[in-house]
């Protein structure tokens, strides 16, 4: 479904080079729910941006059923993590997921069914006349995340979308976004810093190394598909998995200081 | 509260009108000069019943909106435009600043030899003058577009029109808002000028013909009406600008959750 390619992304600008992303190669198979953990400032934003098409990578390729990614795909949809910011304030809940079914030219009635559907399945369908400042930011990334949904895409990108809720709201979103993959079979590439979302989520955890990135393991989680808060996370394998992807975390910012010197780091 | 902000502003109007009685009457100034209020007030009324007046006031109106309103669409295309071109900002940075600062009625020989005492006289001062209020504010406005907002339009695979229309204009508009407000108020003082020194028709031109004539009750009555159009133009951009900003967090004040 997706296929990422020796991506490299370099920034360049006012005599400074920065190599966000080395050297990465991965795929997500069609329907898969795919997290990427990495030690923060490893380049997953920049990675995700270039999988979304938002940025042109230095080298290497995006394809996405085959085809290369070259701007954004209408098969990809995107949710930021910066939900206060990626909803238009000037818009209602309603207006703001309609925004991109109007681009794609859809005749009103299927765009008005597409967006109570959205709404439904984030259960906000009370709130499609409120502004999105009227709403929590919970309420508000459930928005984004009906926006994304309406859209229709095979593919479903996110951006770190949880990191800026209180903890409760976020095990309700994880919650949300396992039912959402379940219930209509897109695909989702999520990024994550926070090891025990990405365990709780994944189908397979990416781990990422420090910047600048490449794979540092792939790892399967074999974790039952109904997962709840309470029990998956005392379950023992989730434990030993999660243990696993730290220690992975901890040798990849250990390694991760190696690659400009190659001399060895004293523990 | 609002109250007694009320009835203390017009505790305030009440006194000021009062010394503008008194003074003159007690022969602190020359009453010549500086009559009492309430013999402006009496050349008001007569002012009211005169249908020059009112024609005056019609042609001072149709100026004030009629430059404004060329003023505001120029600014605000032209704004657009260069901040959406790419390099037109920074070509045309050092034109701007340097156009901006002259002030607009350095061109009245200018458009008098145009123009003459024509309506297009005081229109090109009037533009002159309210564009550059305009124009400064889109450009700023522009400049505000959030990054994320943008990325999101982006993503979702909004075109340059698009993102324009639902994204740039959007967050433009508090800004282009405050321009529009200063630029009608600048509007009016230019109209009045115009007409004032070119003797366009319009209330400039009646408050130098009153003030040739000696009616000098007439003059004040006529300047006090320039004045109340001021604050009806002001109280009228305010209460538009809050309308179309009601989802701004300056008009919007704190939303509890």
């Amino acid at each position: 479904m997706l296929d990422v390619r020796g991506l490299k992304k370099v920034y360049e600008g006012s005599g400074r080079r920065v190599e966000a992303v080395r050297d990465l190669t991965f795929t997500v198979g069609a329907g898969e729910l795919v997290c990427l953990v990495g030690p923060s400032g490893c380049g997953k934003t920049t990675l995700l941006k270039c999988v979304g098409g938002l940025l042109a990578p230095t080298a290497g390729e995006v394809l996405l059923e085959g085809r290369q990614v070259t701007g954004p795909p209408p098969a990809m949809a995107f949710v930021f993590q910066e939900y206060g910011r990626s909803l238009f304030p000037w818009m209602r809940v309603r207006e703001n997921v309609e925004l991109p079914l109007k681009q794609k030219n859809l005749a009103k009635d299927r765009r008005r069914e597409l967006v109570a559907d959205a709404l439904r399945s984030v259960d906000l369908a009370d709130a499609a006349g409120a502004y999105p400042w009227q709403l929590s930011g919970g309420m508000q990334q459930r928005v984004a995340i009906a926006r994304a949904l309406a859209y229709e895409p095979r593919v479903l990108l996110m951006d770190e979308p949880f990191a800026a809720v209180d903890a409760q709201t976020r095990a309700d979103l994880e919650d949300l976004v396992r039912r959402l993959w379940r219930e209509r079979a897109i695909t989702i590439l999520f990024v994550t810093h926070d090891i025990d979302e990405a365990v709780y989520l994944g189908e397979r955890v990416v781990v990422l190394s420090a910047s600048p990135t490449v794979v540092q393991e792939q790892l399967k989680v074999d974790l039952p598909d109904e997962r709840d808060q309470l029990h998956t996370r005392v379950a023992p394998r989730f434990a030993e998995l999660r243990t696993h992807v730290y220690e992975q975390i901890q040798a990849a910012k250990r390694g991760g200081g190696t690659t400009k010197s190659d001399a060895p780091q004293p523990l | 509260m609002k109250g007694a902000n009320l009835a203390l502003g017009a505790a305030g109007l009440a006194v000021f009108l009062a010394l503008g009685e008194a003074v003159p009457r007690l022969g602190l100034v020359k009453e010549a000069y500086f009559p009492p209020t309430s013999k402006i007030a009496d050349a008001f009324a007569g002012e009211l019943t005169d249908s020059a007046f009112w024609t005056a006031l019609g042609d001072t109106l149709t100026g004030w909106a009629v430059g404004l309103a060329v003023a505001a669409c120029a600014g605000i295309v032209a704004g657009v435009v260069i901040s959406v071109v790419p390099y037109l900002r920074e070509a045309t940075a050092s034109t701007i600043e340097f156009l901006r600062p002259i002030p607009s009625v350095a061109l009245i020989p200018l458009a008098v030899l145009l123009y003459g005492n024509e309506l297009r006289s005081v229109l090109l001062l009037v533009v002159y003058a309210s564009f550059w209020q305009v124009l400064i504010q889109t450009l700023y406005g522009v400049r505000d577009v959030d990054p994320v907002a943008e990325e999101t339009a982006r993503s979702y695979g909004l075109g340059t029109w698009a993102r324009v229309r639902y994204v740039l204009w959007p967050t433009a508009l508090p800004y282009v808002m405050t321009g529009l407000r200063l630029a009608a108020a600048v509007a009016l003082i230019l109209t009045v000028t115009a007409e004032l020194v070119i003797g366009s028709p319009g209330l400039g031109a009646r408050i130098g013909i009153a003030q040739n004539s000696q009616a000098v009750p007439d003059m004040y009555a006529l300047i006090v009406v320039t004045g109340l159009l001021g604050l009806l133009i002001n109280v009228g951009a305010r209460s538009v600008e809050r309308r179309a900003l009601a989802w701004h967090q300056s008009v919007r004040g704190e939303v509890t959750v």
